[in-house]
């Protein structure tokens, strides 16, 4: 039972990791592999704001959404629109954006080691909580409810608004999005854009709980990866379930056998992935 | 001509995408030295039949033979090996080759296996014969549409394949391009070739077919001589409507 | 053979007995400098085998080059296996190994080898120390052996040349030319009766058995081995710079990326220690927008050749 409500915890911390990438890579098309530093800097911000003005990390979300939405629009416009538009293949376009995305990723963090090289400790609502008869650190459920709510809105957004209708048509299929005068450059940039700030959020959520350095980005951007490719790309709920399995699955294997074989966990069940459902959980056999 | 031996021989083909069937228990067959147009309204599956035989695509169900051996879930490779070559309804050549080089490819590869020399006089021979003469040094991607399709016909010719797929091989022609591209055709099955095209061009239908296979929502809907099934009503209601 | 064929084997073996004299011109810092070179050239030259036609973005190297040092290191020092026996076994374990990740990743798309390559030295370094510290119980391992650093440079050199005598048979090979249709088109490839998941497999498997041998050959110059210090994401990395930085459309191509990148890499290394990942970002960004061919397309551009 602990196991399970830790694991569910985790999971819907890492549902706001995976919606980021999904974003990123299902609607603009970019596999962006900097997107853990996205989530290191969000935890960063966090620290700080928290250690030197002592600030909430929940008041400082809405700091970081802003930041994050804006410096990632202009990456995406700066850096990465000139390979979309240079690529003659999408597997060209693959190429391009996965070696500037590890140079970006590189880049920052070397920033953030020149900026912080050591650990992001802090101790927020480090209070234990009891919930369902286990206990919890609060600081962990107060996290989840708030990927939770995160999740919705964004949900809401893409299924409700007219934006948020353009991104779906753009992430099934850019071609015929464009023929009905949906602007694809732009709906992309906004997808990449928000992508990346809810990564940044999910960072400072992280934060409270987990302690970060510099270096941990790439076990993010790996974890992200595997819950997009098992939920399948573009699929929300798909990801939801996924990122619930991967939490589970990472608590159980930490708490049973050694949490050190997290990773190793996660390459397990990424391997049964690509072997026996490589189109994702619910997606439909291609050909 | 329908007095040869079966050489393709296709049994309730069927093919869906998720839910939606695009050949639905398609049967017919291709005797050998035969030229057999498939022709339909779009999307009546006329590329997916191509795409089934040549291994793009796994068929959902029914059987595929060629020459009496099992093709039906092969990988692609294998079966061009077995002796099925193909062009691409979008011309593919392969734009870092040489002309030279891209022929090679079928003749490397395919059922004759050649190697070195034998490959490369093999691939010139075949250049020459659809009419890139003096072009096998060239990079492709600096030859005319016409000549990119000729480049793809011998790549595929190269492999001496027991039938050869054209899709749509003549669409994107201008008039007289298209002339030389029919007489082209015809030369390859006056030299005793099996070829199966989807084509949408009716003049090439008459002029080449031997015999026709109408298909309508994935199903056979009339099969026989090119002049029989274009004054087929149901094909004419087909292509044009119900009114 | 060619006139050229032979100009090129001629000016091959002028590099080779001017790289053997190194160490007897050179000691000490330069020397260890010039064998790191080696190294790269080995590890990115035998990279760009298998990536440079697929443009598949292989990130294994470190964990193949891990389980050729660790290999190497656990046999001697656990079970007084001989050097050489190990340095054997560990070549077919990661050749064997590299067969079964490309078998599970390679028939999909180039995004998901690429993520599952990411991690995988990290994920093997986790499982061998939960090993070593929970199964055969945690001891240190040694690796001591008669070796110089001269004699591992030279091991080096002869396996690098071996990577090029293969790479020039591959190119001259079947396989060579139908790794050159994959790269142009892949579904053309297997149109024209190309096995193409074989075909990257057995590439793949190459990278793999050469990565292993040069993790083996490295391990002396450590003496004292432990997972942290061979499975290195960052090795992988390195590679994949050095040989885009160079290009990849010649076999020569790495060449001039490694030699480059380890003098200012070692050079950053000594004074703004810091400034390393920024530094390997801004190559990478470099790259991609102002190389995309590496040196060798630059010089060809500059000469008026064309590009391919």
């Amino acid at each position: 039972m602990d196991i399970l409500i830790s694991g569910l915890l985790l999971g819907g911390t890492y549902v706001l990791i995976a919606m980021g990438l999904n974003l990123q890579y299902g609607v603009a098309r970019i596999m962006n592999l900097a997107n853990g530093e996205m989530i290191v800097l969000g935890a960063l911000a966090s620290f700080w704001v928290f250690t030197s003005a002592a600030i909430s990390p929940i008041l400082t979300i809405f700091l970081v959404f802003p930041i994050a939405f804006v410096g990632n629009w202009l990456i995406y416009r700066f850096l990465l629109l000139p390979l979309v538009r240079r690529a003659k293949t999408q597997g060209h376009l693959e190429v391009d954006a996965i070696l500037a995305t590890f140079g970006m990723s590189f880049i920052l963090i070397g920033i953030v080691v020149s900026l912080n090289g050591g650990y992001f400790t802090y101790s927020f609502l480090a209070t234990p909580f009891e919930l369902l008869g286990s206990t919890v650190a609060l600081n962990r459920l107060v996290a989840f409810i708030f990927a939770v709510i995160i999740a919705v809105v964004l949900f809401l957004w893409l299924n409700r608004s007219r934006a948020g209708m353009a991104v779906r048509a753009v992430s099934v299929n850019p071609g015929s999005a464009r023929l009905v005068g949906i602007n694809v450059e732009k709906v992309s940039a906004l997808a990449f854009a928000i992508g990346g700030a809810v990564s940044a959020v999910a960072g400072v959520l992280i934060s409270t709980f987990i302690t970060l350095d510099a270096s941990v980005g790439v076990i993010f951007t790996m974890k992200a990866l595997i819950i997009v490719i098992m939920g399948g790309v573009g699929d929300v709920r798909g990801a939801i379930i996924a990122a619930l399995i991967l939490g589970l699955v990472e608590t159980t294997v930490a708490t049973l056998v050694d949490p050190g074989l997290t990773l190793a966990a996660a390459y397990f069940i990424f391997l049964l992935v690509l072997l026996f459902r490589p189109q994702g959980l619910f997606g439909k056999p291609q050909t | 001509m329908s007095s040869g031996r079966t050489l393709l021989d296709i049994v309730g083909l069927t093919k869906s995408f998720g839910g939606l069937v695009a050949v639905n228990g398609l049967s017919f067959n291709v005797k050998e030295r035969e030229v057999v147009g498939v022709i339909g309204p779009n999307g009546s599956g006329k590329t997916t039949v191509l795409n089934l035989i040549s291994g793009a695509f796994r068929p959902t169900s029914g059987s595929i033979h060629l020459s009496g051996q099992d093709i039906t879930r092969k990988p692609a490779h294998h079966i061009a090996r077995t002796g099925v070559a193909r062009t691409f309804q979008l011309v593919r050549v392969l734009p870092g080759l040489s002309v030279s080089d891209n022929v090679m490819a079928g003749a490397v590869f395919g059922r004759r296996r050649l190697w070195r020399q034998q490959a490369r006089s093999h691939a010139q021979s075949l250049i020459e014969r659809v009419g890139l003469h003096d072009k096998h040094r060239l990079p492709v991607s600096s030859l005319t549409y016409i000549d990119q399709k000729r480049v793809e016909l011998a790549r595929a010719l190269a492999g001496d394949p027991q039938i050869l797929l054209l899709d749509e091989w003549l669409a994107g022609l201008n008039p007289s391009e298209l002339q030389t591209g029919i007489s082209l055709i015809q030369s390859l099955s006056e030299e005793g070739r099996t070829i199966v095209l989807v084509e949408h061009v009716m003049d090439a239908i008459r002029t080449l077919c031997d015999r026709c296979i109408v298909m309508n929502s994935g199903q056979l809907l009339a099969e026989g001589s090119p002049d029989a099934v274009l004054s087929d009503p149901a094909v004419i209601t087909a292509y044009l409507g119900d009114d | 053979m060619t006139p050229e064929d032979t100009r090129n084997i001629l000016i091959g073996i002028v590099c080779v007995a001017i790289a053997a004299c190194v160490p007897l011109v050179f000691n000490g810092y330069w020397l260890s400098v010039a064998l790191t070179a080696m190294m790269y050239i080995a590890l990115s030259t035998s990279w760009a085998l298998f990536s440079g036609p697929t443009h598949y973005i292989s990130l294994a190297s470190g964990a193949f080059f891990g389980i050729g040092g660790y290999l190497v290191a656990t046999g001697m020092s656990d079970y007084n296996l001989s050097f050489w026996l190990m340095m054997a076994v560990s070549a077919v374990v990661a050749t064997v190994f590299a067969g079964l990740i490309g078998m599970a990743t390679l028939r999909l798309s180039g995004v998901y080898f690429v993520i599952f390559t990411l991690g995988l030295a990290e994920m093997i370094r986790n499982m061998v120390s939960w090993l070593q510290n929970n199964v055969l119980g945690s001891r240190g391992l040694y690796v001591l052996t008669d070796f110089t650093e001269a004699h591992i440079y030279w091991m080096l050199l002869t396996v690098s040349v071996a990577v090029f005598i293969l790479g020039a048979l591959i190119a001259r090979s079947r396989l060579g030319f139908a790794m050159r249709i994959i790269g142009n088109d892949e579904t053309v490839a297997r149109h024209v009766g190309i096995n193409t998941a074989r075909a990257k497999v057995l590439l793949f498997m190459t990278t793999g058995f050469f990565a292993a041998i040069v993790g083996a050959i490295i391990a002396p110059r450590y003496s004292y081995i432990e997972p942290n210090l061979v499975f290195s994401p960052e090795l992988s990395f390195l590679v994949v710079i050095m040989a885009l930085l160079g290009g990849m459309h010649r076999l020569w191509g790495p060449l001039l990326g490694v030699i480059p990148f380890t003098l200012i890499w070692e050079a950053i290394s000594i004074w703004i220690p810091n400034f390393t990942t920024l530094f390997l970002g801004l190559a990478f960004l470099t790259i991609v927008y102002f190389l995309p061919n590496g040196v060798v397309g630059l010089l060809e551009k500059l000469r008026g050749g064309a590009t391919p």
